[in-house]
C-alpha cells in the first residue's frame, strides 16, 4: 500500500493536494515547502519536475519551471531533496512531469529511484495509456508507485472507465478544457460534468484540479469529489511571498477557510 | 492519383501510428478526443472522391501544380551527373508548405471546425495557412515565436494582410518550438471548434502520416515526370533538406519501399556540429518525446529540450519527424549536414548556374552536391522546396550585395 492509498483509506473527504514546482522560488525550497504544507494541513503534495516544454501547463507553471531550471534544478538534485524530506515526513508525495524526462533518465531507473527516495505516485500527462499498459504498468507496480491518469470533460465514458482501471491511488479530474492556471468561477457545465463522474462509481478516489484557486472553488470541488488539487494559485502566492512559511499558512487557511498554523 | 495505401510496409506508419520505434501520440488527455477524432477520420475523409476532386482542383488551379521537374543542365555538367530539380519553389506562396495546408483546410471544413490555428518558424507555413484560411473563409490564428516575429517581419505582414492574427509565443526560447507549444496549448483550451494545422511531419499521430500523404503529391508527380523525361520513373537518388521534414517526406514518399532509390536527408549543421550551434538532430539528438511523438531530439542529459541553431529558420527545430527518425536509424535514408556557410554558397551557386534563387532551407540540400560522388548517368533529384525571396536580407548581408 502506498501512502496515497493509506491516506484515502483514512480520509475520503476534503483532501487538499497542493502542487508546487520544485526549484521555485529557490533551488533549495523543496524541503521547506513540503514540510510547511504538511504542518499547515495539506494532505498530499504534488511535486512538479520543471520542464522546458510543459504542454499541459499555463503561463504560471511554465514561468515557475523556467525559474527553477535557471536555479539549477535537475532530477538528481530533486531526488536528493526528496530523500531528505522523507526522513522527516510521511506525507504522500506525487511527482508530476513529462514523459521525456522519465525516458531520458531511463524508465526503469526512474521508477526504482522514485521508490528508493519515497515517492508514492506519478502523474505523467503525456504518457499514453496504451503504452503505459504495455510497457510500464508492471514496472511501476513492482516499485510500489501509483500511476494517476487524467480525465477531462471531453473524455468519453468508456475511456473514463478504462483510465480508472489503469489508474491507482486516485484519478485526476481535469475541471475544464484548459491548460493549468486559468482563473474563472466553476460553471454549471462543470458541475454537470462533476456530477456525471460522481455517478459513475469509479474504482479510484477522485481529485479535481485545474482552476481551483480559492475556498469557493475548493469546496465546490470537494462537494463532488474526494478533494482537489491546487497548483497555479499556490505558485502565484509563492511568487509574491516574502516569507514562504507564512505564505503557506495563509494560503492553506484561505483555501480551507479556517485558521491554520502553529 | 493518391491512393489509400493501407498495406503494412517497412517504412510506412503502422496502425498504432509508429514508424518502427518512433511516432505514436504522446499527448495529454485534454488533446485525446481531438486527436482521436482526427485519427479515426483522416484517411476516410482524405480519400473520398469529392475531397480528392476538390483537393486536386485547388492544387492545379490555385497552387499551380504540377510543379515542374527541371533538368538542370549546367549544374549537371558541373557535377558530371544528371540533376533534376523538383520546383516546389514555384508553388503559390513560394514553397511546398501549401500542399499540406490546402489538404488540411479541406479536412478541417469536413470536420466542422471553423477556427484554425497554426505554428510557424520562418513564417512560410504561417503564410500558407493564412492563405488557405482566406480562401476558405475561416478564422486564422498563427503562433510565432517573439524572436522570429522580429526577424521575419515581411512574413508577419503577409499573414496579417491575409487576415490572420499573429500571436507572439513568449515562453521558452520564443522560437518555433515554443510557437508549437503555444499552438498545442491553444488547442487544449479550444477543444471543440478548432483544428490545428501542423506544418510539418511532426506532432502526434496521425499528423506525421497525414502531412506526409498531403505532401506526397511531390513524389507522385516526380514519378510520371521522370518517366516522361528519362524513360524511368525511378531516380537513383533523391536529396531533400530536413527540419521537421515535410518536403523530404513528400519527395521520398512514393519511393520509400523501393530501396534501389537512395534517399538523402540533409540537416542544418549551423556553425558546425561540434560548436553547440547546430540543428543536426539525427547526429546530436537522442530518443525522446517532442510535441507528441517519440522521435529524435536535441536534449540535455536531464531531458530538457535544447535550443537548436541554424541560419535557416525553417530548419531551426530541435526534433525531426518520426518517419525520418526511422528512415535514418534504419539506414534507409542517408544523412548529411550542411553548415550555414555551405548553404549560403550553394544558394549563390544555384542562382548563378541556373538562375534560381533558392530558399535557405533548400540551399542546404544543394550544398551536399559538393560532398557526394555521383555516376555520370545517375539520375539525381533535388527537391527545391522553396524560393529565396524571404531570405534576400540574409543573402544581401552575407554576399554584400548592397554596394
Amino acid at each position: 500500500m502506498t501512502r496515497i492509498e493509506k491516506l484515502f483509506s483514512n480520509k475520503q473527504k476534503d483532501i487538499c493536494n497542493i502542487y508546487f514546482t520544485a526549484g521555485f522560488p529557490s533551488l533549495n525550497d523543496t524541503e521547506k515547502i513540503i514540510l510547511t504544507l504538511e504542518k499547515a494541513g495539506a494532505d498530499m503534495v504534488e511535486i512538479g519536475m520543471p520542464y522546458s516544454d510543459p504542454l499541459a501547463d499555463g503561463e504560471t507553471i511554465q514561468q515557475s519551471g523556467s525559474v527553477a531550471l535557471k536555479n539549477g534544478m535537475t532530477l538528481q538534485v530533486l531526488f536528493e531533496q526528496i530523500e531528505s524530506v522523507r526522513q522527516k515526513s510521511q506525507i504522500p508525495l506525487v511527482m508530476m512531469g513529462y514523459f521525456n524526462q522519465v525516458m531520458q533518465y531511463g524508465e526503469e531507473a526512474f521508477f526504482k529511484k522514485c521508490k528508493e527516495v519515497g515517492i508514492d505516485g506519478l502523474i505523467l500527462p503525456d504518457l499514453p495509456a496504451a503504452i503505459y499498459e504495455a510497457d510500464y504498468q508492471q514496472l511501476m507496480k513492482d516499485n510500489n508507485l501509483n500511476n494517476i491518469f487524467l480525465i477531462t470533460p471531453q473524455t468519453p465514458d468508456e475511456r473514463i472507465v478504462y483510465l480508472d482501471n489503469l489508474s491507482s491511488g486516485f484519478v485526476y479530474m481535469v475541471a475544464d478544457a484548459s491548460v493549468t492556471g486559468k482563473q474563472k468561477d466553476i460553471s454549471n457545465n462543470q458541475i454537470t460534468y462533476f456530477e456525471r463522474i460522481e455517478k459513475m462509481n469509479l474504482s479510484n478516489p477522485r481529485l479535481i484540479g485545474f482552476g481551483i484557486a480559492d475556498h469557493q472553488s475548493f469546496s465546490t470541488a470537494c462537494a463532488h469529489a474526494n478533494g482537489a488539487i491546487i497548483g497555479s494559485a499556490f505558485i502565484r502566492a509563492l511568487e509574491k511571498s516574502g516569507n514562504i512559511e507564512a505564505t503557506i499558512y495563509d494560503f492553506i487557511g484561505m483555501i480551507k477557510n479556517e485558521k491554520v498554523g502553529v | 492519383m493518391l491512393e489509400a495505401n493501407l498495406d503494412q510496409k517497412k517504412y510506412d506508419v503502422d496502425e498504432q501510428g509508429f514508424y518502427g520505434e518512433f511516432g505514436g501520440a504522446f499527448i495529454p488527455e485534454m488533446l485525446y478526443p481531438n486527436v482521436e477524432h482526427l485519427r479515426k477520420q483522416y484517411l476516410e475523409i482524405m480519400y473520398e472522391p469529392e475531397f480528392q476532386k476538390e483537393f486536386r482542383a485547388l492544387l492545379k488551379d490555385y497552387v499551380g501544380r504540377p510543379s515542374p521537374l527541371y533538368f538542370a543542365k549546367k549544374l549537371s555538367a558541373h557535377y558530371n551527373t544528371k540533376i533534376y530539380l523538383k520546383r516546389e519553389d514555384l508553388n503559390h506562396t513560394g514553397a511546398h508548405k501549401i500542399n499540406n495546408t490546402i489538404g488540411q483546410i479541406l479536412l478541417a471544413k469536413r470536420l466542422g471546425k471553423h477556427r484554425i490555428i497554426a505554428e510557424t518558424g520562418a513564417g512560410q507555413h504561417g503564410v500558407a495557412t493564412a492563405t488557405v484560411c482566406a480562401l476558405a473563409g475561416l478564422e486564422c490564428i498563427v503562433f510565432m515565436g517573439e524572436v522570429d516575429i522580429e526577424r521575419q517581419a515581411p512574413n508577419v505582414a503577409r499573414m496579417k494582410m491575409l487576415g490572420a492574427k499573429v500571436v507572439p509565443a513568449k515562453s521558452g526560447s520564443r522560437t518555433l518550438k515554443d510557437a508549437t507549444n503555444e499552438a498545442i496549448r491553444d488547442w487544449i483550451n479550444h477543444p471543440n471548434d478548432t483544428h490545428y494545422i501542423i506544418g510539418s511531419v511532426v506532432g502526434p499521430h496521425p499528423y506525421p502520416d497525414m502531412v506526409a500523404r498531403f505532401q506526397s503529391v511531390i513524389s507522385e508527380e516526380m514519378k510520371w515526370q521522370l518517366k516522361e523525361q528519362t524513360g524511368n520513373e525511378n531516380p537513383d537518388t533523391i536529396i531533400a533538406c530536413v527540419g521537421g521534414g515535410s518536403n523530404a517526406a513528400g519527395a521520398f514518399y512514393h519511393y520509400l519501399e523501393n530501396e534501389k532509390v537512395k534517399l538523402v536527408a540533409v540537416e542544418a549543421s549551423g556553425l558546425g556540429n561540434d560548436t553547440g550551434k547546430s540543428a543536426a538532430t539525427s547526429v546530436l539528438g537522442s530518443k525522446g518525446v517532442l510535441h507528441g511523438s517519440r522521435t529524435l531530439l536535441m536534449q540535455t542529459e536531464d531531458g530538457q529540450v535544447e535550443e537548436p541553431y541554424s541560419i535557416s529558420a525553417g530548419l531551426d527545430y530541435p526534433g525531426i519527424g518520426p518517419m525520418h527518425a526511422h528512415l535514418i536509424r534504419s539506414g534507409r535514408a542517408k544523412v548529411f549536414g550542411s553548415t550555414d556557410e555551405e548553404a549560403l554558397h550553394a544558394a549563390r551557386f544555384l542562382a548563378k548556374m541556373e538562375g534560381i534563387i533558392p530558399a535557405l532551407e533548400s540551399a542546404h540540400a544543394f550544398a551536399v552536391l559538393e560532398k557526394m560522388k555521383f555516376e555520370k548517368d545517375e539520375v539525381v533529384v533535388v527537391n527545391l522546396s522553396g524560393r529565396g525571396d524571404k531570405d534576400l536580407a540574409t543573402y544581401i548581408d552575407f554576399f554584400k550585395l548592397n554596394g
